[in-house]
This record gives structure tokens, C-alpha cells and sequence, in this order.
């Protein structure tokens, strides 16, 4: 059994009340860091933990904290990524509404350390529900002496509140968030400035996920080098992984970076295996815009080895034949999956929340859909494949923010993959188009 | 200041310049092509990606190469860095490929449209794309909307440069057009039935990059290039207003009138909606003569820059002036 | 009450007006726009699930802001209705997860059941709004439906989906918010 740094008290009774999380060790980190710790130190612990961000680009965390400008007699903020929409992952909805505290917690000590007196939580517009269970929690924190002026004595003073999103996944990408936080469209910014220079209200800010944040607790409890210890490499301490799809156990587990594939999938202690008895297909394995991977790639890497739940070992092989650990969305597909149909799906999912400022993306997720929903129904030609890994590569690299990439990797990799039931779909659409078809194989084709 | 090397040419620009910006101080053909940004505009740029060059070289500190092609209106230069543009064959490449996004859903209506022979997005294609396309799917349209007696708006030519909004926001108090919806269903629009109307609304005319916004009070009258540009003035009464125009004439009739542009297109002087669509007189205006127009555009076809005059004008020029003219006669008027 | 014809102003009632200031207070007080999607969930709270061009009006006056700037957000963001809604609002996930564990077949059942359509209006009885949405971030729980601020999970059976009709059904009033503890405001709980 793996170690819960983050979810060890996630079903005790009452933990999302401040006074039971509170029995359990709750706010040790906000005491121990006000008190006895400089802002800097603090940085320096979780650059020492080796944390990377987990809401999908897996960028060391620490290093981010140390790029944050610090004009004198400007303000800066501290924001938190909670508009988890990427299909596949649900972590920090579930982080959020059962341990409230732990993300305050988080918030607490990371503003400490980032030296920002008001600080936000950015929770996707769905998430209502959830962001009421934060408010009553902020407010438990603020009465505990935890939030507002001197926190503790120490002379810190921290305001802390919840914003909601309106229904856009595009929110996640980090400037678009700050624009919709300024109440406008959620249309990403040109980089430079980096928000760490030009943020929220063009000061300097941070933006990190639910779930790095409420790491911070835990290293600055025991230490980054204790954190450090935990898992394989660069991949340091625990991952959420939101498991669903063809899964018998889907749900969120927390798991120590570096626990093999096939563990992951068939242990007992985890997804326990495919649903039905059937056979795994294909797995997406860190949110819906990583490339996709047959159950041979994804159990070993192309030389041989067992597939780690770490980003070193899912990105083993490049995006030839490796894929990327992302937000740790990990949606797993039984044989009787039909490529097409799920690509298509995503595609539709990338066309719909695309901002539509850029052209690339504005213009090239519609096309990517069309000609899917097209193949998908069995009106598909010969050059569709063609242009479709042609058109998803225009996207790629040439869009204002990674939205471009998200829709493009998905379509590249099943071509990369399963080009051969894109194929049937073009030469044999009566029979790929019938409902519950399932891809005979190869041979089919020969 | 910042010395950068532009497809193989030196250039020295003040620190926080474009690359874009940079390059045009260069001039000529190695000037990448820009449908979104606007200098005057704050806040355009990055949007249509048609300027994406290459950063062979980020600077002279860290000379490593930038990851991804980057949008040159919106990129500052930073001193040592090297810049790829018409020199990179990616970059052509990509281009090829922003112009085909950028027609997929356009209509082609260029023989309808007012814009044709002076339409960005016409240029752009013409010069960087491929003559054929590999779209079959149905192209996007959208409700008409009536936005006043004064613009008309075409929506399915629009490729959101958001310069009409950045206008509005930025000329008047009281902005009532935006983008509405998103992704590719994202259009211009007032959501409810509003009409464009302040006395400087005229300009997102003349912003617009191609033929979503024109000029109702011209439309259909003429083809651009059977008109011809000169430059004129007069003392508007409108103390934001330059009074700084170009009277487009046919005959002896002026067709329509724009503000100023410069080489890349840009108005860098306002003008109100009385000077724009009031006053269709020559006895309004005091000429200065033909507007520069450049060789490649089909409008100069035709064009002669000879002093171009009417008589109350001759009558009002100084001795010396007249004496000139009398030694270079001057071009009629719709000769 | 008898209904009339002519256009009346709406006004947030006492209730939202105090939400509404203790928000705003979050951002600094140059930077009012920041409640803009806030403030639109509390006007479609409380004007009947949906977003009228007035409402919207509303919106703008209160935080002291131009019309088109609420349209160009009320449009981007895909939560806010901007038509007219049953007095239950379904929203189907149908992003990848959910499709593979039925929520194709979800939708059809839910057309079917309530005579509503995906994309169209309101049901006959007024009921139900059926609207399909991407990812609600509840993927292990596939396939999900969202009702105002309610999940309802893992509607694969019969009975799951049964149940959650029959609560929606029965429910008088929607449920209150946190700052209606006083209950609803009049003019909510009659509409």
C-alpha cells in the first residue's frame, strides 16, 4: 500500500469541518511557516521537493514560485487553477469537496511564501456546489485566526476568496483564467509578459493547480527532501490519478509516482482490471489531449520495459510511441472501443472550446471535427487521414496557447496508432457505421 | 537598444520594440504580413498568426533557439537575437498554412465584396498561399445583422481581428459592438439590435482588414481600382478629428472618403463620420493631390501621380504654385 | 398575479443585492468587472434559470460597465442561458468519459422520457430543459447530469435515472442559496 500524503484523512468523518481537520494535523504548515520559517525558505522547500505542477505540464513548481517578480510596493497574487475541465480528470473536484481545508491550508502557506496578501481560487463555474463548501471552510479559517490580519501573530495578513468560472474549459490555460477572473472573456494573452511579471490586473502573479497546492502542506510539514524521497527520478512524492472509463474500479487514487501500468490497471488496490472481462484496447493516460496508446505501448515502452506511472517513463519514446503523465486523467478503453468515435469525441470537445481567437485553432478544431464526424458516420474519403494529420499539424506550435496542441495530439496519435480502423471506417463504412461495430482487425483490410 | 539580425540583415531598434516593428524599419519584402495587429490599436496582435516568424537565436545571452514559431507583432526583440523569415522554410510553410485556415470558412466573395483590390486578406492569400484547397466541408455562415445606415456588416468575411473592437473601445465612450459566442461560431455583433453610431464609428472601416465592415454609402458603386485616391483636407470642427483625408473619386464624383493609411495599411490620424460620409463635395475640401498608392496594388493601375486639381483650388494656390502648374499641366479631373 | 405586457425593469431582490455587494468586495474597487460571472450566476439564479437581454442590462448597471461587455462574456461562458429554460435544466455530459459509459444512451432516454429535445426548448409540461454539455470533471461517476448546483452520478440504470426525475419532479422551489437562508425571496419562489 502506497503512502496518502494528501488523502491519507479524506473519509473521516467531518474532515471538511475546520475542527476535525484541525484534530488531524490540519494547519501545522501555516503555524510552522509564519512563525518559523522565512517566505524564501519555505520556496526553497518545495523547489527541494522536487514538486511539479499537476494540473498537467508538470512544470517544477518551485522553480515557478522563483520566477515571481517582486517590484517593491506592488502587490502580487497567488491564484489557484481549480477549473479541472480536462476530460478524463476529476481529482480536484473531489480534493476540494472533501478536504476544503487542505486546499485553504495550501493557500495559506504558498501566499506566505509568494509574499501575496490576497489570494483566489479560481473554481470552474460548475463546480458551484463546491465552491459553497469552500466559502463555509474560508470562513471557519478566517474565525480560527487562520485567514485575515497577523495570522497567528505573525504580522501576515492574507485574504483569501473563491471565483467562479462560467463554462469554459479554456479557463484552465493560465492567462485565460486571469482574464476571466478580470470578469471578461476567457481569451488567452500573448506571452510575454509571463503572468509571473504582468498577471492578474498586470501584477505579478503565480497560477497553480488544486492539487500542487495542496502538496505544499505536506513539504513544508516534512520537509522537501522527506517529499523528495517519495517516487522515482524527477517524478517526486504522490499523483492523484482520476481513473475512469472500461475501468472495474474507476475513481481517484493516490498513488506514489512510479507504480507500473499494469499495477495501476488490474491490481486490486487500484482500477482492478477491465470491466466485463474484456480485453484493454487503448488508454489515455493523462487527460484527453495526450496522446493515446494501445494497450502494448502503454504496458511496456517500445523497448521492452515496464511502463511507469511517473512523466519520465509515460513519455518514454517521445510521442512515436510514449505519451505523457498531464493532469493524471487516465481514461481507459475496452476492446470493443471504437477509435474513430472517441477521437471524434474529443475533437468535438477541443472545436467547442476553442476561444476562437487565434485562426489555427478558431478555424482548424472545426475542420478536425467535421471530417471526424464525417468518417465516423461513413461518409469518409480516401485523403481524409491524409489531411487530417496534416491539418492537426497546422494547429500544432502555431497557436496562441496550448489549446492548439490539445486538440491536434489526439487526432495525431490515433492516426499514429490506428490508422487501420480509420481506414476501415473509409473503405468498409456500412459495416463500421453499425451500431456497436466492433474493429475485426488488420486483416479486414488486406 | 537592441541590435537583431532580420533574415540575414542587421538592425538596431529601441529595447522593447517588435519584431515586426523592427523588420519595418527594414522595409521591402522581408517585412512579414500582419492582418490583426495595428500600431495604433493597444492590445491587437497574435491573433491571425500570418507575421509567425522563426527565433533562430533568443539573444546574445541565451542564444538557444525559441521552441515555437512566434507571433513577430507581439514579440519584443531582445539584443543578439536572430530572426528567420522569409529565410525559413517552416515559416513559408506554416503561412501556407495560415492562409488556408483563414479562407476555409471565408466565402470567396470577392467579386461581390467592396474590399476586393484593397482586402488584406486577398493580398495575404495571393502572396503566401496555395491556389487550391482541401476544404469539402460546409463553410460557416451567420444571421445578418444590421448594424446602421452608415457600415455594413458582413460577418462571414470577418477574420476576427478584434481591430474594429480595439477601435471602439479605444475612439469612443461608448462602445455597442464587441465579439459575441466563441471558437468559430465567435462573431461581431451588438447581441441586441443596436445601431453603430458615434462620431468616430466610421473607422472601423477603414480598420478592417478585409470585407467584413464597409462603407454602405459606397457600396456597390464602384470597384476600388476604377477610383482614384487623393489626398485632402479640410477644418474639421471636430477637435479630434484631423480633417486629414483621401477623396476617392470617379469622375468628378467623390465616391467615397477614408482616412490616411500608411505603407502597411495603417490609419495613424482619425477622422470623424461628418468628414466621412457629410461631405461629398470637392468645394468641401481643400485638395493636396493624388494619394501615393503603391505600384503592387491593382489600384494603381491607371493611377497617375500628376497633381490632380479642380479649379477653385487652382484659384486659391499661391502665384508661384500656379506658375508651375502652368509649366507641368495638371491631369483633369476623370480624365 | 396577472401578467403584462409591458417591458418591466427587472431588480435583484434584497437578498442578491447583499450577495451581490459582499462579492464585489472581494476585488479591488477599480476592478469591479472581476464579479461579472459571479454576478451573471446570481441573475440567473434569480430571474428563472436564464439570462434575458434586460437581465443582462442589469448586470452592466450594477457593476458599472458598458451592455456589450456582459454580452461578449453572457455568450463566451456556456453556462448562462440565454433563452428561455424548462424549470429543470438537464445538462448532459457527453464529453469522451461519459460516452463511454452511455451517455449517448443517457441523452436518447432523457428525450424520450421527457419530450424534450437536445438544443431545444422546454419540454411540453415545462419541465425539463435537455442540454448537452462537455466535461463536467466527474468522469469515474460516468455518465452525469448536472442540475443547477447538483451532480446527479452514475445514471446508467433505470432507477438512477428514475430517481433523479422524480426528485426534479417534485421539487417545488428550487433550492435555496446560501444567502437566501431566509428562504426565497417571494418573487422566486412564485415564478
Amino acid at each position: 500500500m502506497g503512502r496518502k500524503l494528501l488523502t491519507e484523512h479524506i473519509n473521516v468523518e467531518g474532515i471538511d469541518t475546520f475542527e476535525v481537520y484541525r484534530k488531524h494535523g490540519g494547519y501545522r504548515s501555516v503555524e510552522k511557516a509564519v512563525k518559523t520559517m522565512t517566505p524564501d525558505e519555505v520556496v526553497e522547500e518545495v523547489k527541494k521537493s522536487g514538486l511539479r505542477g499537476r494540473g498537467g505540464a508538470g512544470f517544477p513548481t518551485g522553480l515557478k514560485w522563483s520566477f515571481l517578480a517582486k517590484p517593491e510596493g506592488v502587490p502580487r497574487y497567488l491564484v489557484c487553477n481549480a477549473d479541472e475541465s480536462e476530460p478524463g480528470t476529476f481529482k480536484d473536484r473531489q480534493l476540494m469537496s472533501k478536504l476544503p481545508h487542505l486546499l485553504i491550508e495550501g493557500m495559506i502557506t504558498s501566499s506566505y511564501a509568494l509574499g501575496a496578501n490576497t489570494s483566489y481560487i479560481y473554481i470552474r463555474g460548475e463546480l458551484l456546489y463546491v465552491l459553497r463548501i469552500l466559502e463555509k471552510a474560508i470562513a471557519e479559517a478566517y474565525a480560527a485566526g487562520f485567514l485575515g490580519k497577523n495570522i497567528l501573530g505573525s504580522g501576515y495578513d492574507l485574504d483569501l476568496y473563491v471565483h467562479p468560472g462560467g463554462g469554459a474549459y479554456i479557463c484552465g490555460e493560465e492567462t485565460a483564467l486571469l482574464e476571466s477572473l478580470e470578469g471578461k472573456r476567457g481569451n488567452p494573452r500573448n506571452k510575454p509578459p509571463f503572468p509571473a511579471v504582468q498577471g492578474l490586473y498586470a501584477r505579478p502573479t503565480v497560477v497553480n493547480n488544486v492539487e500542487s497546492i495542496a502538496a505544499v502542506p505536506v513539504i513544508v510539514n516534512d520537509g522537501g527532501d522527506e517529499y523528495a524521497k517519495i517516487g522515482v527520478g524527477k517524478s517526486t512524492g504522490t499523483k492523484l490519478i482520476s481513473a475512469c472509463g472500461h475501468l472495474n474500479k474507476p475513481g481517484i487514487y493516490e498513488i506514489e509516482l512510479g507504480v507500473p501500468v499494469e499495477e495501476f490497471i488490474y491490481s486490486d488496490e487500484y482500477c482492478g482490471g477491465i470491466w466485463k472481462g474484456r480485453d484493454l484496447k487503448a488508454v489515455v493516460a493523462g487527460g484527453s489531449s495526450v496522446p493515446i496508446l494501445p494497450k502494448e505501448l502503454i504496458l511496456k515502452t517500445a523497448a521492452g520495459e515496464n511502463r511507469l506511472m511517473t512523466y519520465e517513463s509515460l513519455s518514454d519514446g517521445g510521442f512515436v510511441t510514449g505519451t505523457m503523465l498531464g493532469s493524471g486523467g487516465f481514461i481507459a478503453m475496452d476492446e470493443t472501443t471504437c477509435i474513430v468515435r472517441n477521437t471524434w469525441n474529443f475533437s468535438r470537445f477541443y472545436h467547442h472550446e476553442s476561444c476562437g481567437q487565434c485562426s489555427p485553432c478558431r478555424e482548424g478544431t472545426g475542420w478536425l471535427e467535421k471530417i471526424l464526424h464525417r468518417l465516423e458516420h461513413g461518409h469518409g474519403n480516401e485523403r481524409d487521414i491524409d489531411v487530417l494529420a496534416s491539418v492537426a499539424k497546422q494547429i500544432e506550435g502555431n497557436t496562441i496557447c496550448p489549446l492548439g496542441e490539445a486538440a491536434a495530439w489526439p487526432v495525431s496519435a490515433a492516426i499514429r496508432h490506428f490508422r487501420d480502423e480509420f481506414e476501415w471506417h473509409v473503405r468498409y463504412p456500412q459495416e463500421a457505421t453499425r451500431p456497436g461495430a466492433v474493429f475485426p482487425g488488420k486483416a479486414v483490410l488486406a | 537598444m537592441a541590435k537583431i539580425t532580420f533574415d540575414g540583415i542587421e538592425v538596431e531598434v529601441p529595447d522593447g520594440t517588435t519584431i515586426l516593428n523592427a523588420a519595418r524599419t527594414i522595409g521591402g519584402g522581408i517585412v512579414p504580413p500582419a492582418m490583426c495587429y495595428y500600431t495604433p490599436l493597444k492590445g491587437s496582435g497574435g491573433k491571425c498568426r500570418a507575421c509567425l516568424v522563426r527565433v533562430a537565436a533568443g539573444s546574445a545571452k541565451d542564444p538557444r533557439p525559441m521552441p515555437k514559431l512566434v507571433a513577430s507583432c507581439v514579440t519584443p526583440v531582445q539584443d543578439g537575437m536572430v530572426v528567420e523569415n522569409t529565410t525559413s522554410e517552416q515559416v513559408l510553410n506554416v503561412r501556407k498554412g495560415i492562409v488556408e485556415m483563414l479562407l476555409i470558412n471565408h466565402p470567396l466573395d470577392c467579386p461581390v465584396c467592396d474590399q476586393a483590390g484593397e482586402c488584406d486578406l486577398q493580398n495575404f492569400a495571393f502572396e503566401h498561399g496555395v491556389s487550391t484547397t482541401r476544404y469539402e466541408e460546409e463553410r460557416r455562415t451567420f444571421e445578418k445583422i444590421d448594424i446602421g445606415p452608415l457600415i455594413q456588416l458582413h460577418m462571414t468575411r470577418c477574420i476576427l481581428c478584434y481591430r474594429c473592437v480595439y477601435t471602439a473601445d479605444q475612439l469612443t465612450e461608448k462602445r455597442v459592438h464587441g465579439v459575441l459566442g466563441r471558437g468559430d461560431a465567435a462573431e461581431i455583433g451588438t447581441y441586441i439590435e443596436n445601431i453603430i453610431d458615434n462620431e468616430f464609428s466610421g473607422n472601423v472601416i477603414d480598420v478592417c482588414p478585409v470585407g467584413a465592415l464597409t462603407d454602405k454609402t459606397f457600396r456597390f458603386k464602384q470597384r476600388v481600382w476604377f477610383t482614384k485616391p487623393v489626398n485632402a483636407h479640410r477644418d474639421c470642427e471636430n477637435p479630434k478629428c484631423c480633417g486629414k483625408v483621401v477623396l476617392w473619386y470617379k469622375g468628378k464624383d467623390v465616391l467615397r472618403i477614408t482616412a490616411r493609411k500608411d505603407q502597411y495599411g495603417e490609419v495613424k490620424e482619425w477622422i470623424c463620420n461628418t468628414c466621412r460620409f457629410d461631405k461629398k463635395e470637392t468645394s468641401d475640401w481643400t485638395i493636396e493631390g493624388p494619394a501615393h498608392i503603391d505600384r503592387s496594388s491593382v489600384i494603381s493601375a491607371n493611377h497617375y501621380e500628376l497633381p490632380v486639381l479642380n479649379a477653385q483650388v487652382i484659384a486659391d494656390l499661391p502665384e508661384s504654385s500656379v506658375r508651375d502648374l502652368e509649366q507641368n499641366p495638371p491631369m483633369r479631373l476623370g480624365n | 398575479m396577472e401578467s403584462t405586457t409591458a417591458p418591466v425593469k427587472p431588480q435583484f431582490s434584497e437578498a442578491a443585492k447583499a450577495e451581490i455587494d459582499r462579492i464585489c468586495k472581494q476585488y479591488p474597487e477599480e476592478r469591479r468587472k472581476s464579479a461579472m460571472l459571479p454576478v451573471l450566476h446570481i441573475a440567473q439564479a434569480e430571474f428563472g434559470g436564464w439570462v434575458a437581454p434586460e437581465v443582462q442590462d442589469l448586470v452592466a448597471e450594477v457593476l458599472g460597465v458598458k451592455p456589450i461587455e456582459v454580452y461578449e462574456v453572457s455568450t463566451f461562458y456556456t453556462m448562462f442561458n440565454l433563452k428561455p429554460v424548462g424549470k429543470h435544466v438537464l445538462e448532459i455530459c457527453r464529453t469522451g468519459p461519459c460516452q463511454l459509459r452511455g451517455s449517448d444512451e443517457l441523452t436518447l432516454e432523457l428525450e424520450r422520457i421527457t419530450g424534450a429535445k437536445v438544443g431545444g426548448g422546454p419540454s411540453a409540461d415545462g419541465l425539463f430543459t435537455l442540454k448537452e454539455v462537455e466535461c463536467l470533471a466527474a468522469c469515474g461517476f460516468a455518465p452525469v447530469v448536472q442540475v443547477r448546483e447538483k451532480y446527479y452520478e452514475q445514471l446508467d440504470t433505470e432507477a438512477s435515472v428514475n430517481a433523479m426525475l422524480s426528485e426534479l419532479r417534485t421539487m417545488v422551489h428550487r433550492p435555496a442559496l446560501p444567502w437566501e437562508e431566509k428562504g426565497l425571496p417571494n418573487a422566486i419562489a412564485n415564478n
